[in-house]
This record gives structure tokens, sequence and C-alpha cells, in this order.
């Protein structure tokens, strides 16, 4: 293989300073990206459908602002970059006690969307095939509802690495991406929660 | 990290002699992205077979006035299955494939980005293809109604509701894509941050090779526009699994909302699937003039524009719904705009063969009948972006003309360019150029024999997907015809099906590099090790191997 050699030869100076950016980070803002194509439809298909439903339960009558889940939610994203920090300074302790407390306010997110849910259903009558609202809305809310899940599933599988004892200094780069993720979760919401809960009542 | 040598003693790739098991399970269990890439373009050569041969029993079937060689259901699942494959199975696992075997290796990488999700990427699509497939025998459901899907590839509303479309068929088919769109979704990422991160150094974006900059832009596109088609067909199964009312009128639902939503994908989706012809010619016609590329930054210009001004012309599908003329005018302006950045490659490409010195070998042969027929299909694409012309023309003939003279004229012929021009590089020998060139003519003609008329059977008035036609129409001679063709294509296929099988066991052997080429793939062994570079090679220009065969004269002087 003389040709590598003569490929490779003379150019030492250039391979010491050629630097990448990092795959995790550039895969993790693609699939952001892409994640961002897919609400943006259901969002569209909100808000065309807005105000089209033939038969009640109508948002007006029914939807109630979702406050304190959307404060918990929105401050988890604050908690997460605690916790990172402490993670990146080597405060394991810290780190324990920002990761938790970010898996409770994701679990009150979801509990309180579970709660609003049994709410319209049962006391509402609002199920998904009783008009284009509960449609559109079951959709939205329940594509981010899951989107947030999946979140919590990993925060917990990081949780358990923690409390297991794995070296979890190694999995700083993997615990910046899951909390990019969650960053993005929360961001959508803020859509969400303008589009259904302000533009749509 | 460039310099680090690859241990060359691997145990775990010990030649073990012939054992059937484990070379299955080698190939199974592989993360390998050549592998993987044959893989993706083997099963997309077996769904176009599929397809292929569904394409003729169409073909038959409209050969005579009141055919009756399948019955209108058998019929209409064809077209359907032959269509969603063509796109699906065979076009999208092609960029996948062809990106996984050569991106790689043009920038000097050993891997993708993210091998493990790149295996995950193929079996996801190759068993959402199965799924599909599946639906012959498990569609028809408990009430017996229906087998395959027949309700036309883009499955329009509200013929997919389950008041018209009874039995599972129309689950398989928005189960089965939405399952292997995944797994493209998993491959374009991963070639994003291959291309982004592990270029070897001294690649920088403008040494890039052409073929890797049009496939970092399809990558992109697939990550735009395949989350639409994804979101829609959760919408199609709410509403025929939970009741939802998104595409049910009855409710207040809006049928052509499926049609914004699928077009919304489906336009961006036919530049996805040219892009791997946009791709392939970026490489040959500059290798087969002994030129390099005319106007590289305005091509690499022309590929980003048509990345994004494809996301907006998707309506120009619609002109037939009764849009406001506001659209119209909108849509139809925005798909006249896409043909300046298209034509500005056809031109560049031209201007690269003008004063070259042309080998006319059969991939070069495939590149120029690609010049032509690509040309004819954009032409009459801007002829159908006209909206008054296209509310004559839609979902007739002409329209099927026109698309299959961008997808087989364009992407197809261009594809057997590619094929041949890499063969030698992963099979490590050459092709019998004889029976290439047999194949090349028999499938021009066989192509423009099928294709030409159709446009005139359009013309006349024969609407698309009809099960059969009365005769006195004039449109007899033109199926006649068309039918001719069809026949001399697959004949075509067949030659070159033979070759690439007699040629891996009996062709020369190719050496590293047959053509004299100028990007990294060609300066390493044929078939590449799995490592690829026993050492990351380092490069100063677009074309390294040229810099290293005139050592008196590198490009890198001038760049």
């Amino acid at each position: 293989m003389a040709e590598e050699n003569v490929l490779t030869a003379g150019a030492l100076t250039l391979e010491q300073d050629w630097k990448m950016p990092d795959r995790g980070t550039v895969g993790i803002i693609f699939l952001i990206i892409t994640e961002t194509a897919l609400f943006s439809i259901f969002v569209a298909a909100y808000l065309i459908y807005i105000g089209k439903s033939l038969v009640g339960p109508y948002p007006k009558d029914v939807l109630e602002l979702p406050i304190l889940a959307t404060i918990c939610l929105l401050s988890s994203s604050g908690t997460i970059v605690f916790a990172e920090h402490a993670l990146e300074k080597g405060h394991l302790g810290q780190f324990k006690l920002w990761w938790i407390v970010t898996i409770c306010l994701g679990l009150e997110f979801l509990t309180a969307t579970g709660l609003e849910w049994r709410k319209l259903i049962v006391h509402d009558h609002l199920t998904i095939s009783t008009n284009l609202f509960g449609t559109t809305f079951y959709s939205l809310v329940g594509l981010h509802a899951s989107h947030v899940t999946v979140g919590m599933v990993f925060l917990l599988l990081v949780l358990a690495v923690t409390l297991f004892r794995f070296p979890i200094e190694t999995q700083k780069r993997r615990v910046k991406f899951l909390s990019w993720y969650w960053h993005f979760v929360d961001a959508v919401w803020v859509v969400v929660f303008t589009v259904v809960y302000i533009i749509g009542r | 990290m460039a310099s680090i040598d690859y241990p060359l003693e691997r145990p775990d790739i010990e030649d073990t002699g012939w054992h059937f098991a484990e070379n299955l399970y080698r190939w199974i269990a592989t993360v390998d992205h050549k592998k993987l890439g044959l893989m993706y373009i083997v099963s997309a050569l077996i769904f176009l077979c599929v397809a292929g041969v569904m394409a003729v029993v169409i073909r038959l079937q409209l050969a005579f006035p009141n055919g009756h060689v399948v019955d209108p259901d058998t019929y209409d699942r064809l077209f359907t299955m032959h269509g969603t494959t063509m796109v699906f199975l065979v076009g999208m696992p092609i960029v996948a494939g062809l990106s996984n075997y050569l991106v790689p290796l043009m920038i000097g990488a050993r891997d993708m980005a993210f091998p493990r999700l790149n295996s995950f990427g193929f079996w996801i699509f190759l068993f959402g293809g199965l799924l599909l497939y599946y639906s012959y025998i498990g569609g028809s459901g408990l009430s017996g109604a229906g087998s395959a899907p027949d309700v036309g590839w883009f499955a329009y509303a509200p013929l997919t509701t389950k008041s018209f479309s009874r039995g599972h068929s129309v689950d398989y088919w928005a189960l089965g894509v939405l399952v292997s769109g995944f797994g493209s979704i998993a491959s374009a990422i991963n070639v994003i941050a291959t291309t982004i991160s592990l270029r070897c150094p001294g690649m920088t974006l403008s040494k890039m090779p052409m073929f890797v900059w049009v496939m970092l832009v399809d990558a992109w596109l697939i990550l735009i526009a395949l989350p639409p088609l994804s979101a829609g067909q959760i919408m199609l199964l709410l509403d025929r699994y939970l009741g939802a009312n998104f595409f049910n009128t009855q409710h207040g639902g809006s049928a052509v909302l499926w049609q914004h939503i699928f077009w919304i994908f489906g336009h961006p989706e036919v530049y996805i699937l040219i892009f791997p012809a946009f791709a392939i010619l970026s490489e040959l016609v500059p290798i087969f003039s002994r030129k390099p590329l005319f106007g590289r930054p305005a091509m690499v210009g022309a590929v980003v524009a048509i990345g994004f001004i494809s996301l907006g012309v998707w309506a120009h599908h619609m002109f037939a719904v009764g849009m406001t003329s506001w659209s119209n005018t909108f849509f139809a302006a925005s798909s006249m705009l896409v043909g300046i950045p298209t034509g500005i490659k056809i031109f560049n490409w031209t201007a690269t063969m003008y004063g070259g010195r042309i080998r006319l070998l059969t991939p070069m042969l495939f590149c120029c009948a690609f010049l032509l027929q690509f040309l004819v299909a954009g032409l009459t694409g801007i002829m159908l972006a006209v909206a008054p012309f296209d509310w004559q023309l839609h979902d007739s003939y002409f329209v099927v003309a026109h698309f299959h003279f961008t997808l087989a004229g364009g992407l197809v012929t261009a594809l057997f360019g590619g094929f041949y021009y890499w063969y030698p590089k992963v099979a490590g020998r050459m092709y019998n150029e004889t029976l290439a060139k047999w194949h090349f003519w028999l499938f021009i003609i066989g192509f423009n024999l099928t294709f030409i008329p159709l446009h005139f059977a359009g013309t006349l008035g024969m609407p698309r997907r009809i099960y059969t036609y009365a005769p006195g129409r004039g449109w007899e001679i033109w199926n006649q015809l068309a039918s001719l063709g069809a026949l001399m294509q697959a004949a075509a296929v067949t030659l070159f099906a033979w070759n690439v099988i007699y040629s891996a066991i009996k062709g020369e052997p190719a050496g590293d590099d047959p053509w004299d080429a100028w990007t990294l793939e060609w300066g390493t062994t044929s078939p590449p090790p799995e490592y690829n570079f026993e050492k990351l090679p380092v490069v100063r220009s677009s074309r390294p191997l040229w810099d290293l065969k005139h050592p008196n004269d590198p490009d890198w002087k001038y760049e």
C-alpha cells in the first residue's frame, strides 16, 4: 500500500490540527430537527382544525390551563442543567439530587396530563372520536406526552446507572445529549401550550 | 487519531473456511458499512425485480383493449404495490445503500458514525418491506375483505377510511411504510453525522467529493420530508383504529388535508429519489471525460438550492383539487423555480464533457442517456407545473410518462451506470463489457419505446390507473408499443442480473483502480478491507488520487 504512504506523508501538521465536530452532538441535533418536522405536522393539523368541530364539547368549555404541570416541566429544564453542571464538577451527590428532582418534576407533569385526560374522558365525555377537537387534542398532546415518557425512561436509566454505582463519569456525553432532548421536549410543550390552551381556547 | 494503525490480525475476521451458518451469522450480525450497504442494494434489487414483474403484468393487461389478463381487483393491487415498492423499497434503500457503501470510503473514514444504528436502520427497513408484502396473506382480516392494498401509492383519503377499505390492507400499507421510514431516518442521521464528523484530515467541505455533497443534502431532505409522511400515517392509523376524525368528512375532517400532508412528503421525496442519480453523474462524467467537474461551486449551490426549494412546491400535485388562484400561482411559480438549479446541473455536466477526452464505456453511455432522458422529464415537468395545462392532463398517462421519465429514465438509468462503475470496486472483478453494452441498448430502446408513446396516449385522454379501455379511441397502438418496450426492459434487466452474477465468479480481476479515478475509494483494495484504509489518508485537494498520480502537477496548487 505505497499509495497511502504517499497520501499520508508530509501532512503531519495538518493531521494534528484536524478537529471535527463530535458525531454524537451532530446526531442529536439532527434527531431533534427531524422530530421538529414530525411535531409541526401535528401542530399544523391542530391549527387547521380549530373551530371546525361539528359537535361539542368545545375547548373553551372543558379545557383548564395546566399551570402547575407547565411550571413543573419548564423548571425541570433548569434542574437537569444543575445536575449536568454538578456532574461536570464531579459532585456526584448534587448530581443525584438534581437528577431525582428532574424525574419528580417530569412525573408530576405526566400525572397531571393523565388526570386531565381522565377528567376529559370520564367527566366531559370527550374521546378521540367525539369530534375534531378530541382528535387533534389527544393526538398532539399524546404525541408530546409519549416523548416525555421516552425521556423519563432514559432519565430513570441514568438514575439506575448512578445508584448501582456504575462509573457515571464515562456517561457525561450521554447525560448531555439526554439533557438536550429534554430541553427539546420542553420547548415543544411551550408550542403545544400556546396552540392548545391559548390560541385554541 | 488519524495515524493510529489498525490491528491487521484480528481473530474475529480470521478465515475459517466456508461454513454456511457462520457466514450467514456474520452477515446478519454485521455492523460494517460496506456489508450493510450491499445488503441494502441487494434487497432493493430484489424488490426492483418483484415490482418490475408487476409492471410487466400491468403492461400485458393494457396491451390490447378489453384485456383480461388479471381481474380488476388484482390490477388495482398491482399498481399500488408496484408504486409503493418502487418508491419505498427500491428508491429509499438505494439511497441508503449507496451512501452507506461509498460515503465512508470517499471521505476516508473507517465506518459510519453510528454503525449499530446503521444495522438497525437496515433491518427495520427490510422488515417494513416484508410487512407490506405480508398483506397478500394477512390483508383480508376476519371479514375476508381484500388482500394487498389497492388504494394507489399515495393512498388518498377517504378511500383509505374503514368504510371504503375494509380488512387490513391499508393498515399493512401504513405500518409497513411507516416502519421502513424509520430505517431511512436512521440512515439519514447517520450519513449526516458521518460526513460532518468523520472526514479525513484535510478534507474540508470545499474538497469533499460531489457525490458526498449530494448525499448529504439528500439525507437532509429525508430528515425534513419523511416525518410528515409518518405523521400522516399515524393519523390514518388513529382514524382507522381509534375512530379519530382527521380525514373523516362526516365529522368535519378534511380529505384534502391528507393530500397536503402526503405531498409535503411526496414532492421532496422525488428529489430524494433522483439525488443518487445526480451524485452518480457528478462522479462519472468527470472520470469518463478526463476533466474535473465544471463549475463545482455552482453544482454545490444548485444541490443545496434544490434541497430547500423542493420543500415548497408540493401542491403542484393538487392543482385539480380546487385551491385558490393564489395557491395555484405560488406553487406553479415555485415549481418552475426548481427547474433553474436543475438546469444548472444539466448544463454543468454537459460543460464537463465539452472538450474532454470522452471514453464511451457502459457507465458513460448510461450517463449520456440520463442527460437526454432527464432533460425530457424536466421539460414535461415544467409543462405540468403550468396549472391550466395540468388541469387538462392531471391523472392522465401523460403524468405517468413524465414521472417514469424522471425515475426510470433518470434514476434507474443513472443507477445502472453507477453499478457498472463501482462494480469492480465491490466485486474485485470487471463486469463483461459486451453484455453490458447489450443491456444498455436493450434497456434504453425498451424504455423509450415504453414511455414516449404513453405521452401521446395521455394527451389523447387516457386516464391513469384504468383497468382496461374500449377500442377506437386511438390508444391501442401507443399501448402496444409500450407493452413491447416493457418486455425489452425486462430482458435488459435479466442481462444485467446475469452479468452481475457471472462476472462476480468469472470476471477479470479488476485491480484497485480500473478507471484511473480521482476519489479515495479507488485508493484502497478492491474489494476494500473491513477497515477500509490501513492508514487514514490525508487529502489536500478535491481530487486526492490525481495529486498522488501527478506529484509534479497536483491540484492543490490551484485550489
